[in-house]
């Protein structure tokens, strides 16, 4: 990547410094994406293989390959990298890269602030992973960290705390730096009703994030300070109360799934009316329709915990109120479908990722409404059912829709080409696979088999044996990822500056590979 | 950047708040349960009171015990019968057995729950092992009465009521 940059010395006063102390000093918000990217890609590949540990143990009934406390601690922390290591900073990377680009504004507003939210990242994920060099091993009560499970457990939990404290702060600072960055630095004439619809998820999430990241915060110290102070929030012995930690959790918990997945919607909004050579088909009620998501999202904490026992009022309620989510994500589905109705569609790469993340997303939200059904759910809840709906929504959702992205900006970030052949390849080795991996999943959770066992009834083998093939499969299908990505950082055909035929927005105005600085004078916007 | 600085400070006020309401939600929470009676708890009220209610002798309603002793706590815990026909309105006892089967001296404290939970804001009682926390010495069993009291005002499609106490090991929240 410096070597690109270095490209364009000539053309600017002063390009990046060189060597390491760059990296760790930049306030520049292409390198600042560039290494969230970077990391949330290693974290991809870490909690990838935690994955497959699970599902290697899963391959054949019976206890093989790791004793069940080990097991929990994959499981658990396969799931806390994935949400917190590679799919937030993940997002935060696209936003660094795009949002300024998109905007048409030189850097993010707060750079050093930007410089910091990264550089924690590292030390955080270093805290979580050293637990399992700890007596007791890392955090084993799945990624909920639900009390008072968590109140047992060695230094490992502890660690996690910290480093759920640490990664907090790093998001809410990058909330607070892309929340200022849109109000304050859009080029003239980009008013807030022509910004890109990746801006504006972005904007919605970030607001999502100052919200509710603080209130896990809170939880989790609640939790640090019961193990440690005296305290009893959650412990019935000093008078606390077990379900409040999981009201508490979802508050936070339910955002976060959307945290998650609304930058995503803002992915695929660009690259569907790219490749469709039309303008997105009702750019206003997308706007309307994520902010309405991000609101309910507030509201319909407790369908996570429809077994705790709640008054059926109670239950009708979440139930009804979790449907409703249904209308706006709707409409944005249709949106994209009509956005592609009679479009000159062409499936490049990105394309391929974006239609699959239409078709893929909608298997996982249509689950998600029979789980929202509250006599269904109590035969669901924490079954493979559930393992299969998040997957659906979040792998085939968040993780299809960021490897789409990647495919569409990369010549963008690269000045390169990458390989369509082999893009093509990863695309539909990766989608394959993921099928093969959890669709049976479903037919698990439906038929009983619980979540978060090491062992499991003869009954389930087939499946089990076939999700295990497919996740191996995924699994070494991302290293073809990674070479892709490589063989396009170090050369392959020049990319032009618009990049693809029927791209429209600022970032394709400016050359390929983006230069180091871009926008210095703002582009006006009619 | 003025503007900017403003918009900082006030995203700042937000998250701070927001780090205080996860907070504020622990007494919310114990607040709506009280108003609501859905947490499952019990009330408790004065005998003089209680003596006072109206009985109810043309209603029957079933009271179910149940009782369990969590892992870490090494007592035998059960009450004398499994349930009780009862009238609204009147006061029953029932007694609960405890036996600490360590050597050791234990502090143990009993957490109620009432099921279905609305019933709990009806069910009151006027003398409960569960209002303090108890000490048994090493070996040590004893008897232990609860006095309590269903409303009359305990909703007409509830036929049974059951309740349920867990005895947990309370040696690090002792007091004294």
């Amino acid at each position: 990547m410096s070597s690109t940059a270095e490209h364009h010395h000539d053309d600017h006063h002063h390009g990046p410094a060189k060597g390491f102390m760059r990296w760790v000093t930049t306030t520049n918000h292409k390198d600042i994406g560039t290494m969230y990217l970077i990391f949330s890609l290693v974290m991809f590949m870490v909690g990838g293989f935690m994955a497959l540990i699970v599902r290697a143990e899963l391959f054949v009934p019976g206890l093989q390959l790791v004793d069940p406390h080990f097991f929990n601690q994959m499981t658990t922390m396969h799931a806390l990298i994935m949400v917190f290591g590679a799919i937030m900073p993940g997002m935060v990377g696209f936003a660094n890269w795009q949002v300024p680009l998109m905007i048409g504004a030189p850097d993010m507003a707060l750079p050093r602030l930007n410089n910091w939210s990264f550089w924690i990242l590292p030390f955080a994920f270093s805290l979580i992973l050293s637990g399992l060099f700890f007596f007791g091993g890392g955090p084993a009560s799945g990624w909920t960290l639900y009390a008072p499970l968590t109140l047992q457990g060695g230094i490992g939990v502890d660690l996690t705390i910290f480093a759920i404290h640490m990664m907090g702060i790093s998001s809410i600072m990058g909330a607070i730096n892309v929340i200022v960055t849109v109000f304050n630095m859009r080029a003239p004439g980009m008013t807030l009703m022509k910004m890109p619809l990746f801006v504006w998820t972005w904007v919605i999430t970030a607001f999502l994030l100052i919200a509710v990241m603080p209130v896990f915060a809170g939880a989790v110290t609640m939790v640090l300070t019961d193990r440690h102070f005296g305290t009893a929030f959650f412990d019935p012995a000093g008078g606390g109360d077990p379900v409040l930690y999981q009201h508490i959790f979802w508050f936070f918990g339910h955002p976060e799934v959307y945290i998650m997945i609304l930058p995503a919607f803002g992915i695929i909004s660009q690259i569907i009316p790219t490749f469709s050579r039309k303008k997105l088909f009702g750019y206003e009620s997308m706007v309307f329709a994520t902010a309405g998501i991000a609101f309910l999202s507030f509201i319909v904490w407790a369908h996570h915990m429809f077994t705790v026992g709640m008054p059926l009022a109670g239950e009708l309620y979440f139930m009804y109120a979790t449907m409703l989510i249904a209308v706006p994500t709707g409409v944005k589905i249709f949106n994209w479908v009509s956005t592609m109705w009679r479009g000159s569609m062409t499936f490049e790469t990105p394309m391929l990722y974006a239609i699959a993340v239409v078709f893929l997303f909608t298997i996982g939200g249509l689950s998600g409404l029979m789980l929202a059904i509250v006599p269904a759910d109590f035969q669901y809840h924490d079954t493979y059912f559930v393992v299969a709906h998040f997957h659906y929504v979040l792998f085939s959702g968040a993780i299809m829709a960021m490897m789409g992205g990647v495919f569409y900006w990369l010549p963008k970030w690269t000045g390169h080409m990458y390989d369509e052949r082999l893009g093509k390849w990863q695309f539909w080795l990766t989608t394959i696979f993921f099928n093969i991996t959890f669709f049976p999943q479903h037919f698990l959770g439906l038929a009983g088999m619980p979540r978060r066992i090491p062992d499991y009834n003869l009954q389930f083998a087939e499946f089990n044996f076939m999700s295990s093939v497919g996740a191996m499969g995924l699994g070494i299908t991302q290293l073809l990822f990674i070479y892709i990505i490589y063989k396009a950082v170090k050369g392959g055909e020049k990319a032009t500056t618009e990049v693809w035929e029927g791209a429209e927005g600022l970032e394709w105005t400016v050359p390929s590979p983006a230069p180091y600085h871009t926008f210095e004078t703002p582009p006006v916007v009619k | 950047m003025i503007a900017s600085k403003s918009l900082v400070s006030k995203l700042l006020v937000v998250v701070v708040c927001m780090f205080g309401f996860g907070y504020a939600l622990v007494p919310l929470y114990d607040l709506f349960c009280d108003i609501t009676g859905i947490g499952g708890k019990t009330g408790q009220i004065e005998q003089v009171v209680a003596a006072q209610e109206r009985i109810d002798k043309d209603r029957v309603v079933t009271v179910e015990f149940t009782s369990v002793s969590t892992s870490g706590l090494p007592w035998e815990f059960r009450p004398e019968k499994n349930k009780l026909k009862v009238h609204p309105g009147e006061i029953y006892e029932i007694m609960y057995f405890a036996k600490n089967n360590s050597s050791q001296s234990v502090v143990g404290q009993a957490i109620p729950s009432v099921t279905p939970g609305l019933a709990s804001k009806y069910f009151n009682k006027t003398e409960c092992f569960c209002f303090t926390q108890q000490t048994l010495a090493g070996k040590e069993q004893k008897d232990m009465p609860v006095r309590f009291i269903i409303d009359p005002d305990l909703p007409e499609d509830i036929h049974t009521v059951t309740l349920s106490y867990s005895f947990f090991n309370a040696q690090k929240y002792a007091q004294n």
